[in-house]
Parts: C-alpha cells; sequence; structure tokens
C-alpha cells in the first residue's frame, strides 16, 4: 500500500440480486459497481460524477462499508475495512463519515439540532454532557451556524442550514474522510456556492480528505483534484480535473461534458448529444457498455470490453480508440 | 411588432392563510410574443411555479387566488373567465409539462391511452383515430419503436422517455403556448441536452410560443429569447437574453450568474457567494426584497421598493441604482442620494 493513499480499492464489485417468482429464486443480478480499481490519496477531493443509475452512491456505500462489497478489497489507512468486527469497526467508522443529499431527509425532525450534531460524540466519544455541549457550539461557529439557536429543531433552518448541520454531524469526530453524496445538489444556487466555500474551507483548516460524489459537473469541477467517471457500474475516465475537462479522452467524457447547458448565449453549441438512455445495469451490452451510444464505436468495441488502462500523467481511460488517439500513441 | 400572445399585467396572486394572506407574487408583467421563449428564472420560492399556475388558472385549485392584476390570453383577460370556460383554453391551447415527469403520468393507464385522452377530450375525435394520432405524437417526440411504446406503461419507460410522452401528451392538441415548469431538473445532462433539442425543434416546426421556468441560467441562456429574473416574489430584472448575459443589471442577477463555478477559468478559489438566505413570503424584508443580502444596499433601499427602471432598451432592472435616466447615464449605486429616515 502506498503511504500517501488513504484509501485503496482493488477490483470493488456490488451485485445486489434480483428475485422473482413464487420460490425467490435469484433470477439476475444488477451489477451496481463492477470491478472498480481506484485510490484516494490523503488530502485531496476525488470528485465522482456520472448519471443517475450509474453506482456512484453504490460505491460511496461500499467504501464506508455500509454495503458489504460483492467481491474486492476496500483498504483504508492499511486495513481491509470489510474483514473488521466489533470495536475495530467502530473504531473505522469514527474515522469516515457521509453528507447526504436531502437536507430535509436526512435530519430527524424530532431531535433539537444540538441532539443532531451531539449524536456522534455521545456514541462514540466518553464526554460529559457539558463537554458535548461545548463542542456542539464549536461545531455549529465553525460550519457558520448561530450556536445559540442549537435548542432548536430542524424544521426551523433553511435548506442550506440544514445542509451545514449535517455537515457539523459529520464531522463532529473528526473524521480523516468524508463521503459528500450529492451534498450541494438540492441547493439553491446562491445557497449552493455558500455551502461549497465551507466544504473547501473545512478540508483546508482539518485536512479532511473527501470523496465528492455530484452530477454537476462544473461544482464537481471547481471542488476536486482527481476526477472518475463512472458509466453502468465501472470507471471509464480518471484524470486530474483540469486535463479531464479540458482534454477527455472518453467519448463518454466529452459527450457529458458537450450537455452541460452554459450561462452563454453567444457560445457555438458543439453539443454531442447522445442517442438513447442509460441502459440497465442488469443487462448491460456486451464488450464496451457504452458502445450501443458511442459516436464513434467500431466492431471491436461490440466484443471486446476495454480495461482501463494508465496513459501517462496521471490519467486512465477504458476505451479502445480514446480521443486524440494520436498523442497517446 | 410581433403580435403578442400573452400579457401578464401587475399580476398579484398569493395564499389565504389563517395568519392572513400570503403574497406568493407581486405585480408581476410578462408578455410573449408568438414563436417566442420566455424564461423565468429564479430561485424556490421567487413566485415562478405560482405564475405558471396563475396564466392556467390552476392556482384557484392549489388553495390560492389571483389578487389582482390581469392575464391576457390573444386579447381575453383570463382572469374573468369561469372555470368551465378555462376548461377549453387549458390543455387545448395552453398546455404545461411539469418538473417531475414519472408523477405526472397515471401509472394505470399505457402511454398510448394517456395521449388518446386528451386528444378525444380537446379535438373531438373517436378512440381509434385518436390512438393512431398518440402513435403519431410519439414519433413526433422522437420515441423509438412508437408502436410497441404506446401500448407500454409509464414503469416500462425511463425518466427521459417518461418526459417525451408528457410534452407529446402536451403537443397533442397543437397549443399555441406551452408552460414548461422545469422540464429537465430531474433528468441527467445528457438526456437534458436531449430534450432541450426536442423543445427547440417542435417549437420550430409547430410555431409555438414557450413560458420555460427553470432556476438554471445556463438552460435559459440556450432556449430564451426573453428572460425575466424573479425574487421573493417579484421580477428583478427582465430583458432579451443576450442583454441580461452581456449586461446582469440587478446584483441579484449578477450574484446569480457570479455564484455558479464555471467549466473554464480557475478552480478552487472561494466561491462568490450571496450572502444570507431567500426569505420567507411572510417576513419579506421593507423597501427594495433584496436589500439585506445586497452588497450595495444603500439607505433607499431599506426604506422604498425600486419600481422597474430601464437600463437600456427594452433592458429593465428594479434596483435603484438606474434610477433618473436609467444606466447608460451613468448612474451608479454610489450617487444615489441618501435618504435620511
Amino acid at each position: 500500500m502506498n503511504t500517501d493513499n488513504l484509501l485503496e480499492l482493488r477490483g470493488v464489485k456490488k451485485y445486489f440480486p434480483i428475485r422473482s417468482g413464487l420460490l425467490n429464486r435469484v433470477v439476475g443480478q444488477v451489477k451496481a459497481v463492477d470491478d472498480i480499481t481506484l485510490s484516494i490519496r490523503k488530502g485531496e477531493t476525488f470528485g465522482l460524477v456520472g448519471e443517475s443509475g450509474c453506482g456512484k452512491s453504490t460505491l460511496g456505500r461500499v467504501v464506508l462499508n455500509l454495503h458489504k462489497a460483492t467481491e474486492g478489497e476496500v483498504n483504508f489507512n492499511g486495513t481491509d475495512v470489510q474483514k473488521l468486527t466489533g470495536q475495530e469497526l467502530r473504531r473505522l467508522r469514527k474515522e469516515m463519515q457521509i453528507i447526504f443529499q436531502d437536507p430535509f431527509g436526512s435530519l430527524n425532525p424530532r431531535f433539537l439540532v444540538k441532539d443532531i450534531i451531539g449524536e456522534p460524540l455521545r456514541l462514540h466519544e466518553r464526554m460529559t454532557e457539558r463537554e458535548i455541549d461545548i463542542r456542539v457550539v464549536e461545531l455549529m461557529e465553525l460550519v457558520g451556524l448561530d450556536a445559540t439557536r442549537r435548542n432548536r429543531y430542524p424544521n426551523e433552518f433553511s435548506g442550506g442550514q440544514r445542509q451545514r448541520i449535517g455537515i457539523a454531524r459529520a464531522i463532529a469526530l473528526n473524521p480523516q474522510f468524508i463521503v459528500a453524496d450529492e451534498a450541494v445538489s438540492a441547493l439553491d444556487v446562491s445557497v449552493q456556492s455558500q455551502v461549497i466555500n465551507l466544504l473547501m474551507k473545512l478540508q483546508r483548516e482539518l485536512g479532511l480528505t473527501f470523496l465528492f460524489i455530484a452530477h454537476g459537473l462544473n461544482v464537481v469541477r471547481h471542488i476536486s483534484d482527481r476526477v472518475g467517471v463512472m458509466y453502468l457500474g465501472k470507471i471509464v475516465e480518471l484524470a486530474p480535473t483540469e486535463e479531464l475537462f479540458a482534454r477527455p479522452l472518453h467519448p463518454y467524457t466529452a459527450a457529458l461534458l458537450s450537455a452541460i447547458p452554459r450561462p452563454d448565449p453567444t457560445r457555438k453549441r458543439e453539443r454531442i448529444v447522445l442517442q438513447g438512455d442509460v441502459p440497465s445495469p442488469a443487462n448491460p451490452p456486451s464488450g464496451c457498455r457504452f458502445h450501443p451510444r458511442c459516436p464513434a464505436a467500431k466492431a471491436k468495441c461490440s466484443v471486446d470490453e476495454p480495461k482501463l488502462r494508465e496513459l501517462g500523467d496521471g490519467r486512465q481511460v477504458a476505451c479502445h480508440f480514446p480521443l486524440e488517439a494520436g498523442s497517446i500513441g | 411588432m410581433a403580435e403578442k400572445l400573452l400579457e401578464i399585467e401587475n399580476l398579484t396572486a398569493g395564499f389565504l392563510t389563517m395568519s392572513g394572506t400570503v403574497k406568493a407574487t407581486e405585480q408581476v408583467s410578462i408578455s410573449i410574443d408568438k414563436g417566442q421563449t420566455v424564461c423565468l428564472v429564479g430561485e424556490s420560492g421567487s413566485g415562478k411555479s405560482v405564475t405558471s399556475l396563475a396564466i392556467m388558472r390552476l392556482i384557484d385549485y392549489s388553495g390560492g387566488a389571483i389578487l389582482d392584476g390581469s392575464i391576457k390570453f390573444r386579447g381575453e383577460d383570463l382572469t374573468k373567465r369561469s372555470q368551465a370556460e378555462m376548461i377549453q383554453t387549458r390543455g387545448n391551447k395552453i398546455a404545461m409539462i411539469f418538473q417531475d415527469p414519472m408523477s405526472s403520468l397515471n401509472p394505470v393507464f399505457t402511454v398510448g391511452d394517456q395521449i388518446a385522452e386528451s386528444i378525444m377530450l380537446h379535438r373531438k375525435k373517436g378512440k381509434k383515430e385518436a390512438r393512431k394520432m398518440a402513435v403519431d405524437m410519439l414519433r413526433l417526440v422522437g420515441i423509438p419503436a412508437p408502436e410497441i411504446r404506446a401500448k407500454q406503461y409509464p414503469h416500462e419507460l425511463s425518466g427521459g422517455m417518461c418526459q417525451r410522452v408528457v410534452i407529446a401528451i402536451a403537443l397533442a392538441c397543437e397549443p399555441d403556448l406551452l408552460i414548461a415548469d422545469e422540464p429537465t431538473t430531474a433528468l441527467d445532462v445528457t438526456v437534458q441536452a436531449q430534450i432541450l433539442d426536442l423543445l427547440r425543434s417542435l417549437q420550430k416546426e409547430l410555431g409555438m410560443s414557450i413560458l420555460m421556468i427553470t432556476h438554471d441560467m445556463g438552460v435559459a441562456a440556450e432556449m430564451a429569447d426573453r428572460i425575466a429574473v424573479m425574487y421573493a416574489g417579484i421580477i428583478v430584472e427582465e430583458g432579451s437574453a443576450s442583454d441580461i448575459f452581456a449586461r446582469p443589471s440587478h446584483p441579484y442577477t449578477e450574484g446569480l450568474l457570479k455564484s455558479v463555478p464555471g467549466l473554464e477559468g480557475a478552480r478552487g478559489e472561494e466561491l462568490f457567494t450571496i450572502k444570507g438566505n431567500i426569505p420567507g413570503l411572510s417576513q419579506l424584508p421593507e423597501g427594495c426584497r433584496f436589500h439585506p443580502r445586497c452588497p450595495h444596499a444603500k439607505e433607499i433601499c431599506r426604506e422604498k421598493a425600486p419600481p422597474a427602471f430601464t437600463v437600456k432598451g427594452d433592458h429593465h432592472a428594479a434596483c435603484w441604482m438606474y434610477m433618473g435616466d436609467g444606466g447608460e447615464a451613468g448612474w451608479t449605486i454610489e450617487s444615489i442620494p441618501e435618504v435620511s429616515r
């Protein structure tokens, strides 16, 4: 294990069985995450993008050991998280936290804000009520909330403020690693930028490592050091952010980038409109999973599945005919 | 001069609650020409959906009411009509599509039947003919194998397909005006691109006008001829799309555009933010509704709500910055005289 890496995934698969019929037999598998190998460095933000149903949230949950992987290894700080049980697993849970998308659904409406933020402290730390209260005040100030409002219920807070409560809860135990699963997607734009700034500030001050899962590509570009693009359970391209956005190699990445509406009516549209929809992960196409929608597909693509391969400069792509292939050789 | 299709004047709509009337929109004026696309942009709670419900007179069913103002469609005031008369217009002359395609469709009827229903109701066709037209509509909105799809139920279709079906239902009666309330918000970007392309090409083909409601300035830039920006129930800026993007004139519009991270340029730097939160409708600030969040707020902004001033030509902004001869005359926020309390 490379010591710069906080997290290493090796050949991780997560299949969900499809059961049907009278005997509830397994009739198929939804291959939500299919053979993913990647590593996340200490202190970086790794962005994971893809359309709905591509498996990005499932991957986030496998990383946190909320789902057991069907196959493969998840190494966190050198230990395989899936082998841990009991006390060891509890200790690990302190180090990895999650921020959810929905600021309304992820907070218990019957808990006071101080109890929501204080709950992880009660579960994991031996602290007196007074110590917990001091810590809650400190956390609320850190995320930009008025700590005098800690004796209120979540319904008295706006969407952006609730997301700050969720963030305060996630950082309460000083974790090393946070999965932000669409953490800003549900927020209005004027509030979204406030929360993005907060996440970046916390990363600087607390040395956090983020797995930032989102479908908003502009937000991912802004916050991430490296980005992985997922399609139907696989990583199709992985690269440092700047390069990925400036020079996408996978046709899917290129199509995804060209589909984003830009706030500039004078800009000429050079859009690659993909035909059709994302196929079902229960029955993915043969060969390259993207080939039925790929504008550059050739005969080989429907037979041979391309492996994710290194192209130097930290770039990886799973395509037989990557764009700008001349420069890659 | 282009023909005016819809003219909304000083529309005030709201909800009657236990603690009094809450005005969700106030003094909203928008006009749409024939064949034009107007985008209504704003964040949640800005009153953009209430405006669209008011045009359809559906607000009466949501516990609300039109309190003041007129909505002229082809010169006739819709606010004066009875609900029975509205049935003739709604779905027929003015159609609407909603954000969530899955919940806009009835899960227990095939999509073909749902399109045919609207055709039978409004165009007085027989069942057989309506079904045939439904298949044609599915083909028009770009659904492959429409004969087979027409016999399927909504759950057998993806989100993007369902939104195409919803568009097919809306367009089945060849409406003059299509109101699209966040039609692509629930969809992935690649599917969003398909649907926006579809709406554009159908508009060209059928010559209809579109009133599109969105929170995404990017979508507005792609679709709109004119843009109206709403904040807390009022229109704060209105103008042609090119004017608004070239010269955003209300501090709120400027903030909206600046706070979205771009796809080019610097990364990782602190993003521009509009401080504070969107006010609730029952606790609107005095004066200009944006002043507590505005970086340029002056004394006058706290006291009096600004009317719509002309920035240039038909570009308007409700901001004291443009008082007097308007922006071109060189008014800046600094030169506005302080008003003492």
